[in-house]
């Protein structure tokens, strides 16, 4: 059978497959060449094979910022997720606070990252910074630069109050977007508190719950410019994770071979990982014949 | 027995429900029938208990339970949203207001395949309710208000976002299996034609006050007012305002003798009521208005036909069977049935009405 062909149809393929070459492709190509080559400049390239991969994989630097990633990101999905539900279900639905509640709600959205980083830095300095200066004459022996508790303490504070206004801004549309009805129903139930949030807004919010955690595990998960701004990665490497090391290694020691194949894993913990919490939450309580919820 | 005294609800500066006074019986059908805002959902909150008057009493088999809260006055309600608890299976919804009440699981069991059987929702009762169709949704909501053997049902339009077979068979059932309970059953609609099928007793609502409440066939039949007669009819009833002289009704320069039954009237204004399907584009026998009209829209719904007139400075719709092939703009006549007539005085009070209606 004769396809009919028309040559036109390139007009339509071509500028997406071009944005995406250059968008995507190309880019992601160029950090796959480095990752099997070695060069030594003058743009003369070496096979290296996987040695690069079995380095980073073998080397104890990695395995260390890896499981310091995994610990930040941990820490702070266990305090956004549940502080986020817990301020979107005190904000007031509907009267003139709503407005002045969402703007300052988005408020610190609105700020950079190394501006964030800036701000805590020389809030917590305990000679000029208010906070650090509290601490101190409250008889609190705070110091970010030389505690690793401290600097971890301050970091994951940062984090939190650069970005549970995202996961509360999230829950509020959520929770807003369910029908009034629903509490009626319940209420005429006699359905407690707990109830409501247990079996109408926790399942209604799900959706948007989904999405707050996939956003704040990757944005977590690539933390850089506030460890960065406030300590540099230390007290010694302590708060080093995975994107300041790489940066350590691709503009620091220049070694692009190793820290092409390193963001290259990195890439790929991040994608499956999220594939893993994208499955699991997204079947989780969506059709369970067999269990049944007991009140 | 629910009784409501003199009841207004104000919110704001506007009055939501005005002065209602209504008795409604154990196990009687009770239809609110009233177009959209006209205040069928804030009575039945009222009566619910979700929420407080601001004057008059409510009485539950003769005492007062203004002030007591919902989840004590053994209440059920099923919303035109299809509203069930997302995470759970049918069988845990139905069994919902049982398991907060606290009943033994072998009870809880029984009566949920009972409610289930009765809703046909026995193959879906391991499901979750986004896993269901629209109409099997608002089964399981209704079968949830079923179980709760609840003294008053209330009904919020619970049909109006099937599809239409479903509503057909629903509207039959609902009444049959809800009185049988011998609870206070009050469902609100807009559609005329939903009062008509349930019967019962039908309280027609305009703008938060209750226009008539009455048997259902005699509201439609005898409405006591311009208002009710034009609440109970699809498209509104047309109304025709013409002067009394002698033994003759005058509009502009068409005119039609008085029924004898009325001739005793006094001269002055008064105003016909006519429902579309009685309005006649071929002369009739018998007495009748003519009245020279021109078309200004047709609608053509399946085998019916709604021809919009104008005749200088009145409006009328006219429904007619079959499709009809009229023109925007055409200049034909329409003709009022003097036997169809229904007659308020200037007061828009009922004086008179056709016994047409319960022939047919």
């Amino acid at each position: 059978m004769d396809k009919p062909y028309n040559n036109k149809a390139w007009f339509l393929v071509v500028p997406v497959f071009a944005l995406v070459a250059l968008s995507a492709i190309i880019p992601i190509m160029t950090v796959v060449n480095y990752s099997f080559q070695d060069t030594f400049g003058n743009n003369q390239f070496f096979w290296a094979g996987t040695e690069w991969f079995q380095d980073v994989l073998s080397s104890d630097r990695f395995w260390d910022a890896l499981g310091r990633n995994f610990m930040f990101s941990v820490i702070i999905l266990a305090i956004e997720i549940p502080l986020g539900i817990g301020i979107a279900l005190t904000m007031p639905k509907k009267g003139i606070w709503v407005p002045v509640c969402l703007v300052t709600m988005a408020l610190p959205l609105l700020i950079p990252w190394n501006v964030v980083g800036t701000i805590w830095q020389i809030f917590g300095r305990a000679d000029i910074g208010l906070l650090g200066y509290s601490l101190d004459q409250l008889g609190v022996n705070y110091n970010y630069a030389s505690n690793i508790f401290d600097a971890w303490a301050t970091i994951i504070l940062m984090d939190v109050w650069h970005w549970t206004s995202l996961v509360v801004l999230l829950c509020y549309a959520g929770l807003v977007s369910i029908p009034e009805a629903y509490y009626q129903a319940a209420k005429i139930d006699g359905a407690s508190k707990w109830s409501v949030f247990r079996y109408i807004q926790l399942p209604k919010i799900r959706g948007v719950l989904i999405i707050a955690f996939l956003l704040r595990f990757m944005d977590s998960f690539m933390i850089y410019t506030e460890p960065f701004v406030l300590t540099g990665g230390g007290p010694g490497n302590s708060t080093t994770f995975m994107s300041i090391d790489l940066v350590k290694q691709a503009i620091g020691q220049f070694d692009l071979g190793p820290a092409a194949a390193m963001s290259l894993v990195y890439q790929l913990i991040v994608l499956s990982v999220c594939y893993v919490f994208f499955t699991v939450m997204s079947n989780v309580g969506v059709d369970k014949p067999d269990a049944r919820v007991e009140d | 027995m629910l009784e409501l005294k003199n009841i207004s609800k104000k919110v704001g500066n506007t009055m939501h429900i005005s002065d209602v006074s209504m008795s409604l019986e154990k196990g009687s059908v009770n239809v609110l029938l009233g177009p959209t805002l006209s205040g069928k959902t804030s009575l039945m909150r009222l009566m619910a208990g979700l929420d407080r008057p601001t004057s008059g009493s409510i009485l539950m088999n003769g005492s007062n339970v203004v002030g007591m809260p919902v989840q004590k006055r053994n209440v059920a309600m099923v919303y035109q949203q299809f509203i069930n608890y997302p995470a759970m299976t049918v069988y845990e919804n139905i069994a919902s207001p049982m398991r907060v009440a606290g009943v033994d699981q072998a009870t809880i069991d029984r009566r949920v395949h009972e409610a289930a059987g009765l809703m046909k929702l026995t193959p879906y009762l391991d499901r979750t309710p986004a896993n269901l169709s629209g109409g099997q949704q608002q089964r399981t909501a209704l079968a949830r208000a079923l179980v709760k053997n609840a003294e008053l049902v209330l009904l919020d339009e619970p049909l109006a976002n099937l599809d239409y077979k479903l509503r057909e068979e629903l509207r039959v059932e609902l009444p049959k299996i809800f009185a049988e309970t011998g609870a206070v059953f009050v469902y609100a609609t807009t559609e005329p034609q939903e009062a008509l099928l349930l019967g019962g007793k039908t309280a027609t609502l305009c703008e938060g006050r209750v226009t008539q409440f009455d048997r259902t066939i005699d509201v439609y039949n005898r409405p006591s007012n311009l208002l009710t007669a034009q609440t109970f009819s699809d498209p509104p009833m047309n109304v025709l305002p013409v002067t009394k002289v002698g033994s003759e009704f005058v509009f502009e320069t068409s005119r039609v003798d008085v029924p004898t039954n009325v001739l005793g009237l006094a001269d002055g204004n008064y105003k016909i009521g006519v429902r579309p399907h009685h309005m006649l584009l071929a002369e009739p026998q018998g007495h009748s208005m003519k009245l020279d009209c021109v078309v200004s829209t047709t609608e053509i719904t399946g085998s019916e036909s709604f021809i919009h007139l104008h005749s200088r400075g009145a409006h009328m719709v006219a429904l007619m069977h079959g499709v009809h092939r009229v023109e925007i703009g055409d200049a034909i006549p329409a003709y009022l049935e003097q036997k169809s007539f229904f007659i308020f005085d200037h007061h828009e009070n009922l004086v008179s009405a056709p016994t047409f209606d319960s022939q047919n």
